[in-house]
């Protein structure tokens, strides 16, 4: 299992436990994480599984597709790290990823 | 006072579901109309993900949400059945009897039906704008703040801030520039998912200066009594600054909300609409709800599961409509009489 840590608005954290090969939207909504809706099930169709990578984790994601990116401009308050958690997939090489959820999705 | 339309079942959104639903209906010789709040078939799969591969459709390895659709539509054309679009259930009265029901359903574009059975297959509830949350931007809609245009004419000679980078904000951007006062668009990012054309067009007029872009973020409304003045706009590079305007129109796309449903007598649990197993009807005798809108022990929000639904609701309408028609389970792949009606035989 890969260890995810979710930091909420509020300055909250929890870590969940996320399968390999599943998502880390997935993960989150396993796993009841506040801030998290993903409307849409997963389809990169809403834009409200939104999170923000923290900065130490900047450069070792892979970067958004240019689907994402679309998706991203209906999200709310976007800044450069941010991210659907549904395009991010659970690998090994993501074990301890830090994210912050944003105060409100869309 | 308006014809009210009268038809056997009426069917609440034009989603796969609802879609299937007129197929099933219509093999019973149950003659459906179809609304939907969207101007256009198809629901969440022609919305959402028309381009996207649904896999696990039976006997479809691989399809996607427009193909599924359209491949419904072929599949009803011989029941004809009747649309309405840009239409939303505001109210359903029922004025019959548990065992013979009928129900009176007025719409929002003040449409009236009697039917004898409604069948709710409105998926996540209706599909309505995305509102930019921005603190007390209610107070401005509809004075100043507007989600779709309805009149060309009263942005005339109008400062209009049109915010957002797909089709809607970029065609409402060339269409209104040369009627406004200024056309500002802005954009979280110097890319847009609108059609390429629609954007060149967009940077040509901005070369010429005929109308502006500018790169950021809505956070904040200004003005009074609903009158704008003025929007607060984060740039990327983190600083703050107003644009100065008199218009604006939002287009983050669609979300899903319940809507009126919630007013309509019906039991809901976590908006969702409870139905029991054998015929998908709601606690009020002849409204049946199909698809994602509903919940039962068990359920699965897939769209195989919808169109199950769909059949087994047909079966409890067929009786509630032809009370005294014997009822005969019949195959398509045999039956010449369903393949009449299909148009098959």
């Amino acid at each position: 299992m890969v260890k995810i840590t979710f930091i909420d608005a509020a300055g909250q954290s929890r870590i969940v436990e996320a399968e390999e090969g599943s998502t880390v939207m997935e993960a989150a909504i396993r796993n009841d994480v506040s801030g998290i809706e993903a409307e849409c099930g997963g389809a990169c169709a809403c834009a409200t599984c939104h999170v923000y990578v923290d900065d130490s984790w900047l450069e070792k994601l892979p970067k958004a597709e240019s689907m994402e990116e679309d998706m991203l401009d209906f999200a709310y308050d976007v800044r450069p790290a941010s991210r659907l958690s549904c395009q991010i997939r659970v690998t090994a090489e993501i074990d301890g990823l830090v994210l912050h959820t944003p105060e409100q999705q869309g | 006072m308006t014809e009210i339309i009268k038809t056997d079942a009426l069917i609440v959104g034009a989603g796969p579901v609802g879609l299937f639903a007129v197929f099933e209906l219509g093999l019973l010789d149950i003659k459906a109309h179809v609304l939907d709040i969207l101007p256009k078939i198809g629901g969440q799969c022609s919305e959402l993900y028309p381009e996207k591969p649904i896999y696990d459709i039976p006997g479809f390895p691989t399809i996607t949400g427009q193909g599924l659709v359209d491949n419904l539509m072929k599949q009803i054309e011989p029941f004809s059945p009747t649309f309405h679009f840009n239409e939303q259930v505001e109210q359903l009265e029922s004025i019959g009897t548990p065992a013979a029901p009928l129900f009176r359903v007025r719409t929002n574009g003040e449409l009236t039906f009697e039917a004898r059975v409604v069948i709710i297959a409105a998926g996540g509830g209706s599909f309505q704008p995305k509102k930019p949350p921005v603190p007390g931007i209610e107070a401005y809609e509809n004075i100043s703040v507007f989600y779709a245009v309805r009149k060309m004419e009263s942005f005339r000679g109008k400062r209009v801030l049109i915010v957002g980078g797909g089709d809607s904000a970029l065609d409402w951007s060339l269409n209104l520039a040369p009627i406004a006062e200024r056309v500002i668009l802005m954009h979280r990012r110097d890319e847009f998912r609108a059609a390429p054309h629609s954007v060149n067009a967009m940077r040509e007029l901005v070369a010429a200066g005929k109308m502006d872009l500018t790169l950021g973020q809505m956070t904040g409304l200004k003005g009074e009594g609903g009158q704008l003045s003025a929007v607060t706009v984060k740039a990327n590079d983190g600083s703050i600054y107003d644009i100065d305007c008199n218009r604006m129109m939002p287009f983050f796309g669609l979300t899903m909300k319940l809507g009126p449903i919630a007013d309509w007598g019906l039991n809901l649990h976590e908006n969702l609409v409870p139905v029991d197993t054998e015929k998908f009807e709601t606690n009020v005798p002849g409204v049946f709800a199909i698809g994602d809108i509903n919940t039962y022990p068990g359920k699965l929000k897939l769209i195989l599961s919808g169109f199950h639904e769909a059949a087994l609701a047909a079966q409890k309408a067929n009786r509630y409509i032809f009370p005294d028609k014997k009822v005969v389970f019949q195959y398509t792949t045999s039956s010449s009489s369903l393949q009449k009606k299909l148009g098959v035989g």
